[in-house]
């Protein structure tokens, strides 16, 4: 047994808990893959990749900017409110919203306006307008901040 | 090991990864937080399978689900905003999740590029685990966003890639619980939480060193707090839900889902309501349904009842209250119908028990055939709808009749109804 546990690298009961989720995996796999295997492959492999290796790293790169202005700035009385979250909140939020909607905002579906008698036409519009007050509300409340700290160093 | 340190480079670095708030504990509270989150979404989307009654011939999309399927129940009638709140439920927490499930991914991000890749045939089998559980679960939320905005882009039918896409994925995700809760567990008590909303960037220490290395090992100084970090996560969730759940609310709320696909109202040809399918999208012409040509069939007795649309409208007419409720999540408020109850057809054509009913539309293809069970059929709230909040049915809502049944989804609400037939 131990020498088992040794040469597997954890317990029996790790072993078993993942042979388990394998088979009950490969049950719903078969069929997931039944139509168009390796476009279905593709795709499961392919969203693993497009997050871990591509989406992951364009907005740490995006950020990196960030995090250095931040820790300069450490420290350093004239910015005794630090700004870069007042960046950060509203570009991490429209973010969001453009990665779920990207679709509706760039009319990439061909049958939607067919489908749904609605325009397509307003989505563009609408996530810039929601990103112009996100930054916005933003400015307001660093504004604020920088106010109240201003006010309590006299 | 040796050549390994000499292939550490880029994101294999030690030390790359500095941010101070990576640790157990914040990996544990995200963990959590999508665990009971994916949980209810996983319960509505098997419900939402079971309320197409995929046990009644011809209605299900993934006949091949075999055991996958054997938890299938008769989909009840009551109460009639069942399937509305079932799937606006999924639809939207799926959406909300989505900030939490990319921070969940960020906390454990240095895990991929650890080094040696493996170091024992447990650690591998876990790391194939990951693989299905971070590429199954990322797949049936670009498969769910995608669908609800009619990009059609994914290889197959949506029906059998979201099913079965979301039992690899649930099978991934129960072992990663079994393995991973007990740690999660003891990481979650190892800071107050309390504590962590009132300490703020400066105050921000990282993690003492943990056995999965998730802490950096050459931590940087903070530039966020962790309640900053978990604050931007609930802002960028609170959002998703702002700009969405109006479209499952209805009603005055449905011109606040400002980004969702169904935040419009539509025209007033279509009556200001939600219009699922346009007949121009499902093939229907105008022509097909004047009333000097269209009858309806009522089927199954001894002989085939034909039926005008001036007779149909001479029955005793009945008015409900029921929504259209979609499985790609938006819904309408209640919507006054007023018909002809199913179950008066089903006796008018000589089997006033039905087992079930077979539904056939001008529509060819898709939802043009479907099958309705006993309970549906006699509940008094179902009806052949003939009128829509007292005008007559517009085109796209199913002129000249269409079957409006509660918490039933949209698509088994046929259209442009040609015949109905019962069966014993």
């Amino acid at each position: 047994m131990r020498r088992l546990v040794r040469s597997y690298g954890a317990s029996p009961a790790h072993l078993l808990t993942l042979l388990a989720s394998f088979a009950l995996a490969g049950y719903a796999g078969v069929r997931l893959l039944a139509g168009a295997p390796w476009q279905v492959a593709a795709w499961l492999v392919g969203a693993a990749v497009a997050h871990d290796l591509v989406l992951a790293p364009l907005y740490a790169l995006a950020d990196a900017p960030l995090t250095a202005v931040a820790r300069r700035r450490r420290g350093n009385a004239l910015h005794a409110v630090p700004w870069v979250n007042h960046v950060r909140f509203p570009a991490v939020v429209s973010g969001v919203l453009l990665l779920l909607f990207a679709p509706s905002i760039f009319r990439w579906s061909e049958g939607y306006e067919r489908t749904t008698a609605l325009s397509s036409a307003p989505y563009l519009g609408r996530w810039l307008l929601l990103t112009a007050v996100l930054f916005a509300v933003s400015a307001a409340a660093y504004a604020i901040r920088l106010r109240r700290a201003r006010r309590r160093r006299g | 090991m040796r050549p390994l340190r000499l292939a550490a480079r880029g994101p294999f670095r030690p030390g790359v990864f500095r941010s101070p708030l990576r640790g157990p504990w914040l990996t544990a509270v995200l963990g959590i937080t999508l665990l009971g989150g994916l949980s209810l979404v996983l319960v509505t989307g098997l419900l939402s399978y079971a309320a197409y009654n995929p046990g009644l011939a011809g209605n299900d999309k993934t006949p091949d689900a075999d055991l996958l399927g054997a938890y299938l129940f008769p989909w009840p009638a009551r109460p009639h905003w069942l399937y509305r709140l079932n799937q606006g439920t999924h639809v939207t927490l799926g959406l909300v999740l989505v900030p939490v499930l990319l921070a969940k991914l960020w906390s454990v991000l240095p895990k991929l590029f650890e080094l040696p890749p493996v170091r024992s045939v447990a650690q591998a089998l876990e790391r194939l685990s990951l693989l299905l559980l971070v590429g199954g679960g990322i797949f049936e939320f670009v498969t769910g966003v995608l669908n609800i905005q009619y990009w059609y882009v994914f290889p197959g039918s949506f029906y059998r890639l979201h099913l079965y896409g979301a039992w690899v994925f649930t099978a991934a995700l129960a072992a990663h619980v079994v393995l991973k809760l007990p740690r999660a567990v003891e990481a979650l008590r190892s800071r107050s939480f309390r504590e962590v909303l009132h300490t703020d960037t400066a105050g921000t220490a990282p993690e003492p060193p943990d056995p999965d290395h998730l802490v950096s090992p050459d931590p940087a100084p903070a530039t966020i707090s962790r309640r900053g970090a978990l604050g931007l996560v609930a802002a960028s969730s609170l959002a998703v839900l702002l700009v969405t759940v109006g479209q499952s609310l209805g009603g005055a709320w449905r011109r606040t889902a400002l980004l969702a696909p169904r935040g419009q109202d539509p025209g007033v040809s279509e009556l200001g309501v939600q219009v699922n399918k346009t007949a121009s999208a499902a093939g229907v012409r105008p022509e097909q349904t004047l009333a000097a040509t269209w009858a309806l069939t009522l089927a199954g007795g001894a002989g085939p009842v034909r039926l005008t649309l001036a007779q149909l409208a001479a029955l005793p007419q009945r008015t409900s209250f029921l929504p259209i409720a979609c499985v790609e999540g938006w819904s309408t408020e209640d919507l006054a119908w007023t018909g002809v109850p199913l179950r008066d057809l089903a006796a008018l054509a000589g089997v006033p028990d039905p087992a079930s009913v077979h539904v056939q539309s001008l529509q060819e293809g898709g939802f043009g055939s479907t099958r309705l069970r006993r309970n549906q059929v006699l509940h008094p709230d179902s009806l052949l709808a003939l009128r829509l909040q007292d005008v007559e049915l517009p085109l796209d809502h199913g002129y000249p009749a269409r079957v409006i049944v509660p918490a039933n989804p949209g698509v088994h609400n046929t259209k442009w109804v040609t015949s109905l037939t019962f069966e014993a």
